[in-house]
């Protein structure tokens, strides 16, 4: 049966699911046969015929990492959506091929730490089944295009950026001429001007709007990244229209292959390219490139973005009714469930509906672990409570996008039966951790476990509500992977003659006030790191302005301060 | 060193210049530096070389006498022919034969070919199969590419030619 026939026997899918895009026999045929040729692969490394340096581009094309003591399976959730049949697979993966859990990263993907190379292709297959792949997850190609835990949900939002993530999640996907680029590459998209997606640190960040005739414009901001070198990204355009989308971002990919740099991987983002050519000269060739390019070919007419739009699920929100009052009775007779409404949930755009954090950082746990039985848990409640489908987070929790403020309750007590239900969203201890030494090759000291003692230092709901908004992020190595750059309080795994040892960064920000945070001064051992975390919380708990966050009182009254209560205490 | 062409061997009719003795006058592949020399013979179908960090641009001027660019991959990770050869088919309109050599792999060959190269050295001791499969395993492609693949009528989604 040829491609052509399948595309006749179903135009639309039949199964649509809210928030996600329904594949059809096409996509399905397209993961079956790249399955088919991983199999072949990992057959030709089995044999020898693949030399490993060969082999380690193709399986990491196929999201498979060697790590310290296993390979590591990195599987794509485009845009952060799941459906919970979707879930439910990777609780089997995770039950079958695993050690009975995953670990959400903060790209929103899922990993399993604990893959045989040979069980890979059976994995892939379960993901399969379930219209999930592990494609591009790694690599130097374009990675699974990120978007806002809130998208179509957050009642802040302008727009529902799963369309065009999913428009260039199926653009960049195999790209024939993207494949083999200087350095991996990531794209993120939001359509609220609360920037939830760190869209300036990303290779390139999109922030999509309604323009004045209604369809879409989008902000490009490019060149922003962490790792070794921390930049803010640069604006290339304010108002890309939605038609030239794909045009311009093949642009700016095809200027970043032609010059980016190859001889050194530290050096390969684009944001150094952006950097050693200037914002301007960058723009130039991006411009030059986009106006001498066929744009035709790439055009994203409106009928094409509606028939993409078309296959996603659209939630049925029922009316408001007495939803309100009811919250608010439970809320009144329960102050510990009032407490975790007031932290773990984010106001939605339809009356009587809420979002609901949950919260993957129990007190003393493993940031962004998951086991099968949450998993599966998650996927029931996902279904039961919010059209069947759960989000992804970029600080490693998961999301239930449109819960009924009624219903509220029921998801609470259930969530507190699994241990999922604590009331720390955006407090001290919702901590961002990389792998770290417990699992990876790169790393100079293990960012887990100074994780688990802070969380269980700072465990105390009521001091944690004292402190209020405080990010903490920790990164096991300098290539920064949990972010500790765009922390309020940053925490840098090093190597100190040999010993474990870990230096703070203070100021980040991810958001839309977008800064990197600067280093306080000498690493320390694990546990005078924690401590000094805890006395810089006691002074900025001195010195606030009423209710001021940590991070704007640490800007106002500056870094001499902070370094003197880690340095010199009284 | 085996010449591929939609999956299969074919024989080579080029020859690559050798280095301190004239051209002759059959078809003959030219570094870039001999390029003016190349297209002052009198008679004789002419190849060229483009190093890989040059731009299409350089051979402007020289196109309408090329019947054969050579793209080089000094190592399969380095993707930057990928986007010669489609700078060379999409800003030029080169419409004749555009070569790989170097260091690819069969895993690439598709994307090669949705680039725009229309021919593959590879070594003689090369598995032919695995390269005729890499090339014909896929119906669809996600995305368009200068080969003008047929739309399926859905996104930016082509068909594969079988
Ligand atoms: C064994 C596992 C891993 C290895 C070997 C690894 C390797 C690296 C390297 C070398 C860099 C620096 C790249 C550069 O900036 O040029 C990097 C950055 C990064 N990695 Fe990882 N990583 C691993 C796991 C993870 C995990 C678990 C996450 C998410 C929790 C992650 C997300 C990121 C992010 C977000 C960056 C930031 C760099 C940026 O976007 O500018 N990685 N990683
Ligand atoms: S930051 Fe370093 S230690 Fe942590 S996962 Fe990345 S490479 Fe490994």
């Amino acid at each position: 049966m040829s491609a052509d026939t399948m595309i006749r026997e179903e135009v639309v899918p039949v199964n649509r699911q809210v928030g996600l895009y329904a594949y059809d026999q096409v996509d399905r045929t397209f993961l079956r046969e790249r399955i088919d040729q991983f199999r072949d692969q990992v057959a030709r490394r089995v044999s020898g015929e693949l030399t490993e340096d060969e082999f380690k581009p193709l399986r990491l094309m196929n999201g498979l990492y060697l790590q310290l003591h296993a390979y590591m399976l990195r599987v794509a959730v485009p845009y952060g959506t799941l459906a919970s049949r979707q879930v439910r697979a990777l609780a089997r993966i995770a039950r079958e091929f695993d050690r009975g859990y995953g670990h959400f990263t903060t790209r929103q993907n899922i990993q399993f730490n604990w893959i045989r190379l040979e069980d890979t292709p059976a994995a892939l297959e379960v993901l399969a089944e379930a219209d999930m792949h592990a494609i591009q997850t790694s690599g130097n190609c374009i990675r699974n295009v990120t978007s806002d835990e809130f998208a179509g949900a957050a009642a802040d939002e302008l727009l529902d950026p799963r369309v065009h993530a999913e428009i260039l999640r199926q653009w960049s996907t195999l790209h024939p001429e993207f494949t083999f680029l200087p350095r991996k590459f990531k794209i993120a998209i939001s359509g609220s001007p609360q920037d939830r997606v760190a869209a300036r640190f990303h290779d390139i960040g999109l922030i999509a709007r309604p323009g004045p005739d209604g369809r879409p414009l989008f902000e490009v901001f490019v060149g922003g990244g962490l790792g070794r070198t921390p930049i803010v990204g640069t604006k290339l355009r304010d108002d890309l229209p939605e038609e030239d989308l794909v045009a311009y971002l093949e642009a700016i990919l095809r200027v970043y292959n032609e010059f980016g740099r190859r001889d050194n991987i530290y050096k390969a983002r684009i944001k150094i390219l952006v950097q050693a050519l200037g914002a301007e000269d960058f723009r130039q060739r991006v411009d030059t490139e986009f106006s001498a390019m066929d744009r035709a070919r790439y055009r994203l007419e409106p009928a094409l973005v509606q028939a993409i739009r078309d296959r996603f699920g659209v939630p049925a929100f029922e009316p408001e009714g007495d939803a309100p009052a009811l919250l608010a009775q439970a809320r009144k007779k329960d102050r510990a469930f009032d407490a975790w409404v007031r932290t773990n949930t984010h106001p939605h755009r339809a009356p009587g509906y809420l979002s609901v954090v949950v919260s993957l950082k129990p007190a003393g746990g493993i940031p962004g672990d998951a086991t099968a039985e949450q998993l599966d848990l998650l996927a029931d409640l996902a279904e039961r409570f919010s059209f069947g489908e759960l989000r992804v987070t970029h600080l490693q929790n998961v999301v239930l996008g449109h819960v009924r403020q009624d219903r509220l309750y029921e998801v609470w007590q259930a969530l507190s039966v699994a241990g999922l239900a604590t009331a720390n969203i955006g407090f001290i201890t919702d901590i961002v951790a990389c792998p770290g030494l417990d699992y990876c090759a790169l790393a100079n000291a293990r960012a887990i476990p100074i994780s688990q003692k802070l969380s269980s230092r700072f465990a105390d709901l009521e001091l944690q509500r004292e402190i209020g908004a405080l990010r903490i992020n920790i990164s096991g190595c300098i290539n920064a992977c949990g972010h500790h750059h765009a922390a309020h309080i940053g925490i840098l795994g090093v190597d100190k003659r040999g010993e474990e040892a870990f230096q703070l960064t203070l100021g980040g920000s991810g958001e839309e006030d977008a800064s990197i945070g600067q280093i306080l001064g000498p690493a320390m051992s694990e546990d005078d790191t924690v401590d000094a975390v805890a006395r810089l919380v006691d002074f900025y708990l001195v010195r606030r302005n009423g209710t001021e966050r940590f991070l704007d009182t640490y800007r106002r009254i500056g870094t001499a301060a902070f370094k003197d209560v880690v340095y010199a205490p009284a | 060193m085996l010449l591929l062409e939609n999956g299969h061997p074919v024989t080579d009719r080029w020859s690559y210049a050798t280095e301190g003795e004239a051209l002759g006058t059959g078809p003959v592949i030219v570094p870039l530096s001999r390029l003016s020399e190349g297209l002052g013979r009198s008679a004789g179908e002419l190849g060229v070389m483009l190093p890989v960090d040059e731009s299409v641009s350089v051979l402007r001027g020289a196109l309408p006498r090329l019947s054969l660019i050579v793209i080089t991959f000094p190592v399969f990770r380095d993707g930057r022919a990928f986007s010669q050869a489609r700078a060379l088919r999409e800003h030029l309109h080169f419409t004749r034969e555009i070569r790989a050599s170097g260091h690819v792999l069969p895993d690439q060959y598709e994307f090669l070919v949705r680039c725009g190269v229309t021919t593959v050295e590879v070594p003689d001791n090369t598995d032919l199969p695995v390269w005729d499969r890499a090339l014909h395993q896929f119906r669809v492609a996600m995305q368009p590419s200068v080969v003008n693949e047929k739309p399926t009528g859905f996104g930016l989604r082509r068909f594969l030619p079988a």
